[in-house]
Protein backbone atom coordinates (compact mmCIF):
# COMPACT_ATOMS: atom_id res chain seq x y z
CA UNK A 1 0.00 0.00 0.00
CA UNK A 2 1.59 3.34 -1.01
CA UNK A 3 2.07 6.06 1.55
CA UNK A 4 -0.63 8.71 1.75
CA UNK A 5 2.10 11.31 1.39
CA UNK A 6 5.68 10.89 0.34
CA UNK A 7 8.00 13.87 0.16
CA UNK A 8 11.52 13.48 -1.18
CA UNK A 9 14.27 16.09 -0.94
CA UNK A 10 11.78 18.93 -1.12
CA UNK A 11 13.40 22.33 -1.33
CA UNK A 12 11.82 25.73 -1.59
CA UNK A 13 13.76 28.94 -2.02
CA UNK A 14 11.70 32.12 -2.39
CA UNK A 15 12.57 34.90 -4.82
CA UNK A 16 14.14 36.89 -1.97
CA UNK A 17 16.55 33.95 -1.43
CA UNK A 18 14.91 32.83 1.79
CA UNK A 19 15.16 29.07 1.95
CA UNK A 20 11.92 27.88 3.53
CA UNK A 21 12.52 24.16 3.00
CA UNK A 22 15.80 22.35 2.57
CA UNK A 23 15.98 18.76 1.28
CA UNK A 24 12.96 17.67 3.32
CA UNK A 25 12.05 13.97 3.38
CA UNK A 26 8.76 13.00 4.97
CA UNK A 27 6.35 10.10 4.75
CA UNK A 28 2.85 9.70 6.10
CA UNK A 29 1.10 6.34 6.02
CA UNK A 30 -2.47 5.88 4.87
CA UNK A 31 -4.97 6.21 7.70
CA UNK A 32 -2.51 8.05 9.92
CA UNK A 33 -3.29 11.05 12.09
CA UNK A 34 -0.05 12.94 11.64
CA UNK A 35 1.22 16.05 13.40
CA UNK A 36 3.57 18.48 11.73
CA UNK A 37 5.02 20.73 14.37
CA UNK A 38 7.33 23.68 14.12
CA UNK A 39 7.65 27.25 15.25
CA UNK A 40 6.74 30.27 13.20
CA UNK A 41 8.74 30.27 9.97
CA UNK A 42 9.74 26.61 10.32
CA UNK A 43 8.37 25.85 6.85
CA UNK A 44 5.09 24.09 7.68
CA UNK A 45 2.81 26.34 5.64
CA UNK A 46 5.28 26.37 2.75
CA UNK A 47 5.29 22.58 2.73
CA UNK A 48 1.49 22.45 2.78
CA UNK A 49 1.37 25.10 0.03
CA UNK A 50 3.56 22.94 -2.20
CA UNK A 51 1.60 19.74 -1.48
CA UNK A 52 -1.64 21.57 -2.36
CA UNK A 53 -0.23 23.24 -5.51
CA UNK A 54 -0.50 26.75 -4.08
CA UNK A 55 3.26 27.25 -4.22
CA UNK A 56 5.86 26.17 -6.74
CA UNK A 57 8.63 23.98 -5.39
CA UNK A 58 12.27 24.70 -6.20
CA UNK A 59 13.23 21.02 -6.34
CA UNK A 60 12.30 17.63 -4.95
CA UNK A 61 9.27 15.40 -5.29
CA UNK A 62 5.82 15.00 -3.81
CA UNK A 63 3.60 11.99 -4.28
CA UNK A 64 0.15 11.43 -2.87
CA UNK A 65 -1.35 7.94 -2.56
CA UNK A 66 1.36 6.75 -4.93
CA UNK A 67 0.61 9.40 -7.55
CA UNK A 68 3.39 11.73 -8.60
CA UNK A 69 2.34 15.36 -8.28
CA UNK A 70 4.55 16.33 -11.23
CA UNK A 71 2.82 14.02 -13.70
CA UNK A 72 -0.62 13.36 -12.22
CA UNK A 73 -1.44 16.72 -10.72
CA UNK A 74 -5.20 16.67 -11.18
CA UNK A 75 -5.58 13.24 -9.60
CA UNK A 76 -3.35 14.36 -6.72
CA UNK A 77 -5.52 17.45 -6.23
CA UNK A 78 -8.65 15.29 -6.01
CA UNK A 79 -7.06 13.31 -3.16
CA UNK A 80 -6.43 16.32 -0.94
CA UNK A 81 -8.71 18.52 1.14
CA UNK A 82 -7.14 21.62 2.63
CA UNK A 83 -8.18 23.72 5.58
CA UNK A 84 -5.66 26.58 5.43
CA UNK A 85 -4.39 28.79 8.21
CA UNK A 86 -5.69 32.07 6.76
CA UNK A 87 -9.32 32.61 5.81
CA UNK A 88 -9.44 32.22 2.05
CA UNK A 89 -13.06 32.44 1.00
CA UNK A 90 -15.09 35.27 -0.47
CA UNK A 91 -16.54 37.01 2.61
CA UNK A 92 -19.44 38.33 0.51
CA UNK A 93 -20.67 34.88 -0.49
CA UNK A 94 -23.35 32.91 1.43
CA UNK A 95 -21.72 30.00 3.20
CA UNK A 96 -23.80 27.32 1.49
CA UNK A 97 -22.74 28.76 -1.89
CA UNK A 98 -19.08 28.57 -0.85
CA UNK A 99 -19.45 24.85 -0.22
CA UNK A 100 -21.50 24.14 -3.36
CA UNK A 101 -19.01 26.04 -5.54
CA UNK A 102 -16.07 24.17 -4.05
CA UNK A 103 -17.75 20.87 -4.88
CA UNK A 104 -18.44 22.14 -8.40
CA UNK A 105 -14.73 22.74 -8.96
CA UNK A 106 -14.23 19.02 -8.32
CA UNK A 107 -16.93 18.08 -10.81
CA UNK A 108 -19.73 17.40 -8.31
CA UNK A 109 -23.07 18.58 -9.69
CA UNK A 110 -25.11 21.19 -7.85
CA UNK A 111 -27.83 18.81 -6.69
CA UNK A 112 -25.35 16.39 -5.12
CA UNK A 113 -23.29 19.25 -3.71
CA UNK A 114 -26.35 20.74 -2.03
CA UNK A 115 -27.05 17.48 -0.22
CA UNK A 116 -23.44 17.12 0.89
CA UNK A 117 -23.32 20.76 2.02
CA UNK A 118 -26.43 20.19 4.13
CA UNK A 119 -24.87 17.14 5.77
CA UNK A 120 -21.62 18.92 6.58
CA UNK A 121 -23.18 22.20 7.69
CA UNK A 122 -25.39 20.28 10.09
CA UNK A 123 -22.39 18.31 11.37
CA UNK A 124 -20.41 21.48 12.10
CA UNK A 125 -23.47 23.27 13.47
CA UNK A 126 -23.68 25.99 10.83
CA UNK A 127 -26.84 24.85 9.05
CA UNK A 128 -28.91 27.67 10.54
CA UNK A 129 -26.48 30.17 9.07
CA UNK A 130 -26.36 28.68 5.58
CA UNK A 131 -27.73 31.77 3.86
CA UNK A 132 -25.58 34.22 5.82
CA UNK A 133 -22.62 35.94 4.22
CA UNK A 134 -19.33 34.39 5.33
CA UNK A 135 -18.15 37.74 6.67
CA UNK A 136 -20.84 37.64 9.35
CA UNK A 137 -19.43 34.48 10.95
CA UNK A 138 -17.23 34.50 14.05
CA UNK A 139 -13.59 33.37 13.79
CA UNK A 140 -14.40 29.89 15.06
CA UNK A 141 -17.33 29.53 12.67
CA UNK A 142 -15.12 30.59 9.76
CA UNK A 143 -12.65 27.82 10.68
CA UNK A 144 -15.46 25.28 10.76
CA UNK A 145 -16.68 26.53 7.41
CA UNK A 146 -13.23 25.94 5.94
CA UNK A 147 -13.21 22.43 7.43
CA UNK A 148 -16.55 21.66 5.79
CA UNK A 149 -15.32 23.12 2.50
CA UNK A 150 -12.23 20.89 2.60
CA UNK A 151 -14.48 17.84 2.98
CA UNK A 152 -16.93 18.65 0.18
CA UNK A 153 -15.21 16.45 -2.42
CA UNK A 154 -14.57 13.60 0.06
CA UNK A 155 -10.77 13.70 -0.05
CA UNK A 156 -8.54 10.81 1.00
CA UNK A 157 -6.16 13.14 2.84
CA UNK A 158 -7.22 16.07 4.94
CA UNK A 159 -4.59 18.72 5.63
CA UNK A 160 -5.32 21.08 8.50
CA UNK A 161 -3.12 24.11 8.98
CA UNK A 162 -3.69 25.44 12.50
CA UNK A 163 -7.34 24.28 12.67
CA UNK A 164 -7.95 25.38 16.25
CA UNK A 165 -6.67 28.94 16.05
CA UNK A 166 -9.35 31.23 17.45
CA UNK A 167 -11.73 28.38 18.27
CA UNK A 168 -13.15 28.24 21.80
CA UNK A 169 -12.58 25.19 24.01
CA UNK A 170 -16.04 23.68 23.55
CA UNK A 171 -16.00 23.96 19.77
CA UNK A 172 -12.38 22.77 19.69
CA UNK A 173 -13.37 19.60 21.54
CA UNK A 174 -16.27 18.98 19.20
CA UNK A 175 -13.97 19.59 16.21
CA UNK A 176 -11.50 17.08 17.64
CA UNK A 177 -14.28 14.50 17.98
CA UNK A 178 -15.24 15.10 14.35
CA UNK A 179 -11.64 14.75 13.20
CA UNK A 180 -11.21 11.51 15.19
CA UNK A 181 -14.40 10.22 13.59
CA UNK A 182 -13.08 11.03 10.10
CA UNK A 183 -9.77 9.36 10.90
CA UNK A 184 -11.55 6.27 12.24
CA UNK A 185 -13.42 6.09 8.93
CA UNK A 186 -10.03 5.81 7.20
CA UNK A 187 -9.20 9.38 6.24
CA UNK A 188 -5.53 10.32 6.57
CA UNK A 189 -5.21 13.56 8.50
CA UNK A 190 -2.15 15.79 8.60
CA UNK A 191 -2.27 18.56 11.15
CA UNK A 192 -0.10 21.51 11.97
CA UNK A 193 -0.80 23.21 15.24
CA UNK A 194 0.58 25.49 17.88
CA UNK A 195 -1.51 23.71 20.51
CA UNK A 196 0.85 20.89 21.40
CA UNK A 197 -1.86 19.41 23.59
CA UNK A 198 -3.93 19.06 20.41
CA UNK A 199 -1.16 17.14 18.63
CA UNK A 200 -0.62 14.91 21.67
CA UNK A 201 -4.33 14.21 21.99
CA UNK A 202 -5.07 13.54 18.31
CA UNK A 203 -1.99 12.31 16.50
CA UNK A 204 -0.27 8.94 16.29
CA UNK A 205 2.82 10.07 14.42
CA UNK A 206 4.72 13.30 14.36
CA UNK A 207 7.40 15.24 12.54
CA UNK A 208 9.09 18.34 13.86
CA UNK A 209 10.23 20.95 11.38
CA UNK A 210 12.80 23.54 12.27
CA UNK A 211 14.40 26.07 9.94
CA UNK A 212 13.13 24.23 6.88
CA UNK A 213 14.34 20.79 7.92
CA UNK A 214 12.72 17.76 9.53
CA UNK A 215 14.63 17.32 12.78
CA UNK A 216 12.51 14.49 14.17
CA UNK A 217 10.01 12.01 12.79
CA UNK A 218 8.61 9.15 14.81
CA UNK A 219 5.53 7.89 16.57
CA UNK A 220 4.06 10.16 19.23
CA UNK A 221 4.52 7.40 21.80
CA UNK A 222 8.22 6.92 21.02
CA UNK A 223 8.82 10.63 21.01
CA UNK A 224 7.12 11.22 24.33
CA UNK A 225 9.04 8.34 25.87
CA UNK A 226 12.16 10.40 25.27
CA UNK A 227 10.91 12.87 27.81
CA UNK A 228 11.74 11.08 31.03
CA UNK A 229 11.72 14.29 33.01
CA UNK A 230 8.43 15.32 34.56
CA UNK A 231 7.67 18.66 36.15
CA UNK A 232 4.85 18.45 38.66
CA UNK A 233 3.03 20.80 41.00
CA UNK A 234 2.26 19.17 44.36
CA UNK A 235 -0.28 20.69 46.69
CA UNK A 236 -0.85 20.08 50.38
CA UNK A 237 -3.72 21.24 52.63
CA UNK A 238 -1.20 21.82 55.43
CA UNK A 239 1.50 24.49 55.40
CA UNK A 240 4.73 23.31 53.87
CA UNK A 241 7.94 23.56 55.95
CA UNK A 242 10.23 26.44 55.13
CA UNK A 243 12.84 25.84 53.98
CA UNK A 244 11.94 22.49 52.41
CA UNK A 245 14.16 19.57 53.45
CA UNK A 246 16.98 18.40 51.13
CA UNK A 247 15.60 15.61 48.96
CA UNK A 248 16.94 13.27 46.26
CA UNK A 249 15.04 15.22 43.59
CA UNK A 250 14.80 18.87 42.74
CA UNK A 251 12.10 20.70 44.66
CA UNK A 252 11.05 24.33 44.79
CA UNK A 253 8.59 25.92 47.23
CA UNK A 254 5.99 27.96 45.31
CA UNK A 255 3.87 29.15 48.23
CA UNK A 256 2.68 27.94 51.66
CA UNK A 257 0.72 25.04 50.19
CA UNK A 258 2.37 24.15 46.89
CA UNK A 259 5.73 23.20 45.45
CA UNK A 260 7.19 22.25 42.11
CA UNK A 261 9.20 19.04 41.77
CA UNK A 262 11.28 17.82 38.85
CA UNK A 263 11.39 14.04 38.57
CA UNK A 264 13.98 12.49 36.33
CA UNK A 265 13.97 8.76 36.89
CA UNK A 266 12.00 8.62 40.11
CA UNK A 267 8.32 7.65 39.85
CA UNK A 268 5.58 9.83 41.33
CA UNK A 269 4.68 7.20 43.96
CA UNK A 270 8.31 7.01 45.13
CA UNK A 271 8.49 10.80 45.33
CA UNK A 272 5.27 10.90 47.36
CA UNK A 273 6.68 8.23 49.67
CA UNK A 274 9.88 10.28 50.20
CA UNK A 275 7.82 13.38 50.96
CA UNK A 276 5.57 11.38 53.35
CA UNK A 277 8.64 10.29 55.34
CA UNK A 278 9.47 13.99 55.73
CA UNK A 279 5.98 14.59 57.10
CA UNK A 280 4.70 16.29 53.97
CA UNK A 281 1.30 15.02 52.91
CA UNK A 282 0.34 15.69 49.31
CA UNK A 283 -3.31 15.91 48.32
CA UNK A 284 -3.19 17.08 44.71
CA UNK A 285 -0.73 16.43 41.89
CA UNK A 286 -0.83 18.19 38.53
CA UNK A 287 1.52 18.48 35.57
CA UNK A 288 3.36 21.77 35.33
CA UNK A 289 4.26 21.41 31.67
CA UNK A 290 3.06 19.58 28.62
CA UNK A 291 5.55 16.82 27.86
CA UNK A 292 5.44 17.40 24.14
CA UNK A 293 6.07 21.08 24.73
CA UNK A 294 9.15 20.19 26.79
CA UNK A 295 10.44 17.99 24.01
CA UNK A 296 9.58 20.46 21.29
CA UNK A 297 11.48 23.24 23.02
CA UNK A 298 14.43 20.96 23.61
CA UNK A 299 14.58 19.75 20.00
CA UNK A 300 14.27 23.19 18.52
CA UNK A 301 16.85 24.46 21.03
CA UNK A 302 14.58 27.09 22.46
CA UNK A 303 15.23 25.73 25.91
CA UNK A 304 18.30 23.93 27.31
CA UNK B 1 -14.89 20.12 -16.56
CA UNK B 2 -18.32 21.28 -17.75
CA UNK B 3 -19.56 21.29 -14.15
CA UNK B 4 -16.54 23.32 -13.00
CA UNK B 5 -17.09 25.81 -15.83
CA UNK B 6 -20.78 26.09 -15.03
CA UNK B 7 -19.94 26.60 -11.35
CA UNK B 8 -17.61 29.53 -12.08
CA UNK B 9 -20.13 31.14 -14.42
CA UNK B 10 -23.03 30.77 -11.94
CA UNK B 11 -20.80 32.13 -9.16
CA UNK B 12 -19.89 35.13 -11.32
CA UNK B 13 -23.49 35.84 -12.34
CA UNK B 14 -24.68 35.57 -8.74
CA UNK B 15 -21.84 37.87 -7.66
CA UNK B 16 -22.81 40.78 -9.91
CA UNK B 17 -26.53 40.12 -9.50
CA UNK B 18 -26.29 40.35 -5.70
CA UNK B 19 -24.86 43.85 -6.06
CA UNK B 20 -27.13 44.95 -8.94
CA UNK B 21 -27.41 48.43 -7.45
CA UNK B 22 -23.70 48.85 -8.13
CA UNK B 23 -23.40 46.82 -11.31
CA UNK B 24 -26.57 46.83 -13.41
CA UNK B 25 -28.47 49.93 -12.42
CA UNK B 26 -25.89 52.77 -12.72
CA UNK B 27 -25.02 52.16 -16.41
CA UNK B 28 -28.72 52.34 -17.30
CA UNK B 29 -29.06 55.72 -15.54
CA UNK B 30 -25.83 57.05 -17.10
CA UNK B 31 -26.87 55.93 -20.56
CA UNK B 32 -30.30 57.50 -20.23
CA UNK B 33 -28.57 60.77 -19.31
CA UNK B 34 -26.24 60.53 -22.31
CA UNK B 35 -29.23 60.03 -24.57
CA UNK B 36 -31.19 62.84 -22.99
CA UNK B 37 -28.32 65.34 -23.20
CA UNK B 38 -26.42 64.40 -26.36
CA UNK B 39 -29.22 62.80 -28.30
CA UNK B 40 -32.33 64.61 -27.17
CA UNK B 41 -31.18 68.13 -26.27
CA UNK B 42 -28.10 68.64 -28.43
CA UNK B 43 -28.74 66.09 -31.17
CA UNK B 44 -31.16 68.22 -33.17
CA UNK B 45 -28.58 71.01 -33.36
CA UNK B 46 -25.83 68.61 -34.45
CA UNK B 47 -27.86 67.27 -37.32
CA UNK B 48 -27.75 63.87 -39.09
CA UNK B 49 -24.65 61.68 -39.19
CA UNK B 50 -23.97 58.74 -41.51
CA UNK B 51 -27.40 59.37 -42.96
CA UNK B 52 -29.43 59.08 -39.75
CA UNK B 53 -30.44 61.56 -37.04
CA UNK B 54 -27.88 62.02 -34.30
CA UNK B 55 -29.91 60.32 -31.56
CA UNK B 56 -30.18 57.08 -33.57
CA UNK B 57 -26.54 57.39 -34.57
CA UNK B 58 -25.14 57.43 -31.02
CA UNK B 59 -27.34 54.72 -29.50
CA UNK B 60 -25.28 51.70 -30.74
CA UNK B 61 -22.04 53.32 -29.57
CA UNK B 62 -23.48 54.07 -26.16
CA UNK B 63 -24.80 50.52 -25.72
CA UNK B 64 -21.43 49.11 -26.76
CA UNK B 65 -19.62 51.47 -24.39
CA UNK B 66 -21.57 50.03 -21.46
CA UNK B 67 -20.80 46.51 -22.67
CA UNK B 68 -17.07 47.34 -22.87
CA UNK B 69 -16.96 48.98 -19.46
CA UNK B 70 -18.98 46.32 -17.70
CA UNK B 71 -17.31 43.28 -19.24
CA UNK B 72 -13.96 44.78 -18.27
CA UNK B 73 -15.10 45.84 -14.79
CA UNK B 74 -16.52 42.42 -14.01
CA UNK B 75 -13.40 40.37 -14.65
CA UNK B 76 -10.97 42.93 -13.27
CA UNK B 77 -12.83 43.38 -10.00
CA UNK B 78 -13.86 39.76 -9.55
CA UNK B 79 -10.44 38.26 -10.23
CA UNK B 80 -8.60 40.95 -8.30
CA UNK B 81 -10.88 40.44 -5.28
CA UNK B 82 -10.35 36.68 -5.51
CA UNK B 83 -6.61 37.36 -5.34
CA UNK B 84 -7.06 39.94 -2.58
CA UNK B 85 -9.15 37.72 -0.29
CA UNK B 86 -7.24 34.58 -1.38
CA UNK B 87 -10.43 32.85 -2.52
CA UNK B 88 -8.59 32.18 -5.80
CA UNK B 89 -6.94 29.37 -3.80
CA UNK B 90 -10.27 27.53 -3.91
CA UNK B 91 -9.71 27.15 -7.64
CA UNK B 92 -5.95 26.67 -7.56
CA UNK B 93 -6.11 23.63 -5.25
CA UNK B 94 -8.88 22.04 -7.31
CA UNK B 95 -8.41 20.09 -10.54
CA UNK B 96 -9.95 22.85 -12.69
CA UNK B 97 -7.74 23.54 -15.71
CA UNK B 98 -6.43 27.04 -16.34
CA UNK B 99 -8.43 27.27 -19.56
CA UNK B 100 -11.63 26.59 -17.67
CA UNK B 101 -10.79 29.20 -15.03
CA UNK B 102 -10.11 31.76 -17.76
CA UNK B 103 -13.20 30.79 -19.75
CA UNK B 104 -15.33 30.95 -16.60
CA UNK B 105 -14.21 34.45 -15.68
CA UNK B 106 -14.54 35.67 -19.28
CA UNK B 107 -18.04 34.20 -19.49
CA UNK B 108 -18.90 36.08 -16.29
CA UNK B 109 -17.74 39.30 -17.94
CA UNK B 110 -19.75 38.51 -21.07
CA UNK B 111 -22.83 37.78 -18.94
CA UNK B 112 -22.55 41.14 -17.17
CA UNK B 113 -21.91 42.92 -20.47
CA UNK B 114 -25.00 41.24 -21.89
CA UNK B 115 -27.18 42.04 -18.84
CA UNK B 116 -26.20 45.69 -18.82
CA UNK B 117 -26.29 46.02 -22.62
CA UNK B 118 -29.77 44.49 -22.69
CA UNK B 119 -30.87 46.71 -19.80
CA UNK B 120 -29.68 49.80 -21.67
CA UNK B 121 -31.32 48.61 -24.88
CA UNK B 122 -34.66 48.13 -23.07
CA UNK B 123 -34.33 51.53 -21.34
CA UNK B 124 -33.55 53.22 -24.66
CA UNK B 125 -36.52 51.51 -26.30
CA UNK B 126 -38.85 53.46 -24.01
CA UNK B 127 -37.63 56.76 -25.47
CA UNK B 128 -36.62 55.94 -29.04
CA UNK B 129 -38.14 53.84 -31.76
CA UNK B 130 -35.24 51.41 -32.32
CA UNK B 131 -34.88 49.08 -35.25
CA UNK B 132 -32.18 46.48 -35.80
CA UNK B 133 -30.85 46.01 -39.32
CA UNK B 134 -29.10 42.68 -38.60
CA UNK B 135 -29.48 40.88 -35.26
CA UNK B 136 -26.65 38.50 -36.27
CA UNK B 137 -24.14 41.35 -36.68
CA UNK B 138 -25.31 42.96 -33.43
CA UNK B 139 -24.91 39.72 -31.47
CA UNK B 140 -21.57 38.66 -32.94
CA UNK B 141 -20.08 42.13 -32.44
CA UNK B 142 -21.40 42.23 -28.90
CA UNK B 143 -19.97 38.78 -28.14
CA UNK B 144 -16.50 39.45 -29.56
CA UNK B 145 -16.31 42.86 -27.87
CA UNK B 146 -17.38 41.48 -24.49
CA UNK B 147 -14.92 38.58 -24.75
CA UNK B 148 -12.08 40.90 -25.71
CA UNK B 149 -12.63 43.31 -22.83
CA UNK B 150 -13.26 40.54 -20.32
CA UNK B 151 -9.84 39.15 -21.27
CA UNK B 152 -8.29 42.60 -20.96
CA UNK B 153 -9.86 43.01 -17.51
CA UNK B 154 -8.52 39.61 -16.50
CA UNK B 155 -4.96 40.55 -17.51
CA UNK B 156 -5.27 43.84 -15.63
CA UNK B 157 -6.39 41.91 -12.52
CA UNK B 158 -3.43 39.54 -12.73
CA UNK B 159 -0.99 42.46 -12.62
CA UNK B 160 -2.95 44.59 -10.15
CA UNK B 161 -1.45 44.82 -6.68
CA UNK B 162 -3.88 47.35 -5.23
CA UNK B 163 -7.37 48.74 -5.81
CA UNK B 164 -5.78 51.74 -7.55
CA UNK B 165 -4.30 49.41 -10.16
CA UNK B 166 -7.72 48.21 -11.24
CA UNK B 167 -8.98 51.71 -11.95
CA UNK B 168 -5.93 53.11 -13.78
CA UNK B 169 -6.48 51.24 -17.05
CA UNK B 170 -10.24 51.96 -17.31
CA UNK B 171 -9.71 55.64 -16.53
CA UNK B 172 -6.59 56.45 -18.51
CA UNK B 173 -6.72 53.98 -21.37
CA UNK B 174 -10.16 52.46 -21.81
CA UNK B 175 -12.26 55.60 -21.53
CA UNK B 176 -10.18 57.73 -23.96
CA UNK B 177 -10.07 54.83 -26.43
CA UNK B 178 -13.84 54.41 -26.18
CA UNK B 179 -14.58 58.10 -26.61
CA UNK B 180 -12.11 58.40 -29.50
CA UNK B 181 -13.39 55.22 -31.16
CA UNK B 182 -16.22 56.94 -33.00
CA UNK B 183 -18.82 56.46 -30.30
CA UNK B 184 -20.20 60.02 -30.59
CA UNK B 185 -19.14 60.77 -34.15
CA UNK B 186 -18.41 59.20 -37.50
CA UNK B 187 -14.68 59.19 -38.24
CA UNK B 188 -15.56 60.48 -41.74
CA UNK B 189 -15.87 63.97 -40.23
CA UNK B 190 -12.25 63.86 -38.99
CA UNK B 191 -9.24 65.18 -40.94
CA UNK B 192 -7.46 62.45 -42.88
CA UNK B 193 -4.61 62.07 -40.38
CA UNK B 194 -6.99 61.53 -37.46
CA UNK B 195 -9.09 59.17 -39.55
CA UNK B 196 -5.99 57.05 -40.15
CA UNK B 197 -5.05 57.18 -36.46
CA UNK B 198 -8.57 56.11 -35.45
CA UNK B 199 -8.08 52.94 -37.45
CA UNK B 200 -5.42 51.83 -34.95
CA UNK B 201 -8.03 51.98 -32.23
CA UNK B 202 -9.72 48.55 -31.99
CA UNK B 203 -12.80 50.10 -30.42
CA UNK B 204 -13.45 51.90 -33.70
CA UNK B 205 -14.03 48.53 -35.44
CA UNK B 206 -16.36 47.34 -32.69
CA UNK B 207 -18.45 50.50 -32.64
CA UNK B 208 -18.57 50.63 -36.44
CA UNK B 209 -19.72 47.00 -36.75
CA UNK B 210 -22.22 47.34 -33.93
CA UNK B 211 -23.63 50.45 -35.57
CA UNK B 212 -23.82 48.58 -38.85
CA UNK B 213 -25.93 45.92 -37.10
CA UNK B 214 -28.38 48.60 -36.01
CA UNK B 215 -28.31 51.08 -38.89
CA UNK B 216 -27.07 49.06 -41.83
CA UNK B 217 -24.31 51.53 -42.70
CA UNK B 218 -20.65 51.54 -41.74
CA UNK B 219 -17.36 53.22 -42.54
CA UNK B 220 -15.27 50.07 -42.70
CA UNK B 221 -15.55 46.53 -43.99
CA UNK B 222 -17.35 44.16 -41.55
CA UNK B 223 -15.01 41.24 -42.29
CA UNK B 224 -11.97 43.43 -41.53
CA UNK B 225 -13.54 44.45 -38.24
CA UNK B 226 -14.20 40.84 -37.26
CA UNK B 227 -10.65 39.87 -38.18
CA UNK B 228 -9.23 42.67 -36.03
CA UNK B 229 -11.41 41.63 -33.09
CA UNK B 230 -10.69 37.90 -33.44
CA UNK B 231 -6.92 38.46 -33.72
CA UNK B 232 -6.93 40.58 -30.58
CA UNK B 233 -8.99 38.00 -28.70
CA UNK B 234 -6.55 35.23 -29.65
CA UNK B 235 -3.60 37.38 -28.58
CA UNK B 236 -5.09 38.37 -25.23
CA UNK B 237 -6.33 34.83 -24.54
CA UNK B 238 -2.80 33.47 -25.02
CA UNK B 239 -1.34 36.16 -22.75
CA UNK B 240 -3.99 35.61 -20.06
CA UNK B 241 -3.53 31.83 -20.16
CA UNK B 242 0.24 32.16 -19.95
CA UNK B 243 0.01 34.51 -16.95
CA UNK B 244 -2.42 32.20 -15.18
CA UNK B 245 -0.38 29.08 -15.89
CA UNK B 246 2.82 30.74 -14.70
CA UNK B 247 0.95 31.89 -11.60
CA UNK B 248 2.11 35.48 -12.05
CA UNK B 249 1.17 37.37 -8.87
CA UNK B 250 -0.81 34.32 -7.77
CA UNK B 251 1.76 31.66 -6.93
CA UNK B 252 5.28 32.17 -5.60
Amino acid sequence: MPNALQILKLTKTYANNVQALSQVDLSVEQGDFFALLGGNGAGKTTMIGIICSLLNKTSGGVSVMGLDQATELNQVKRMIGLMPQEFNFNPFEPIEEILINQAGYYGIDRHQAKARAELLLKRIELWDKRTDMAKSLSGGMKRRLMLARALMHEPKILILDEPSAGVDVEIRRSMWDFLKELNNEGMTIILTTHYLEEAEFLCRNIAILDKGQVIEQSSMKALLAKVSQQVLILESSKSLPSPLPMLSFSVERLDDHSMQVVLDKLSISNALEVLGKEGIEIEHVRSAQNRLETLFLRLTSREG
Amino acid sequence: MWIAYKTIVIKEILRFSRIWVQTIFPPIITTSLYLLIFGGLMGERIGPMQGVDYLHFIIPGIILMTVIQNAYANTVSSFFLAKFNHSIEELLISPVSYWIILLGYVSGGVARGFSVGLGVFIAVSFFVDLSIHSIGIVLITFLLTAVLFSLAGFINAVFAQSFDDISIVPTFILMPMTYLGGMFYSIEILPEFWQMLSKFNPIYYMVDSFRMGFLGSSTTDFVTSMMVLTSMIILLAIVAFYLLKRGVNIKT
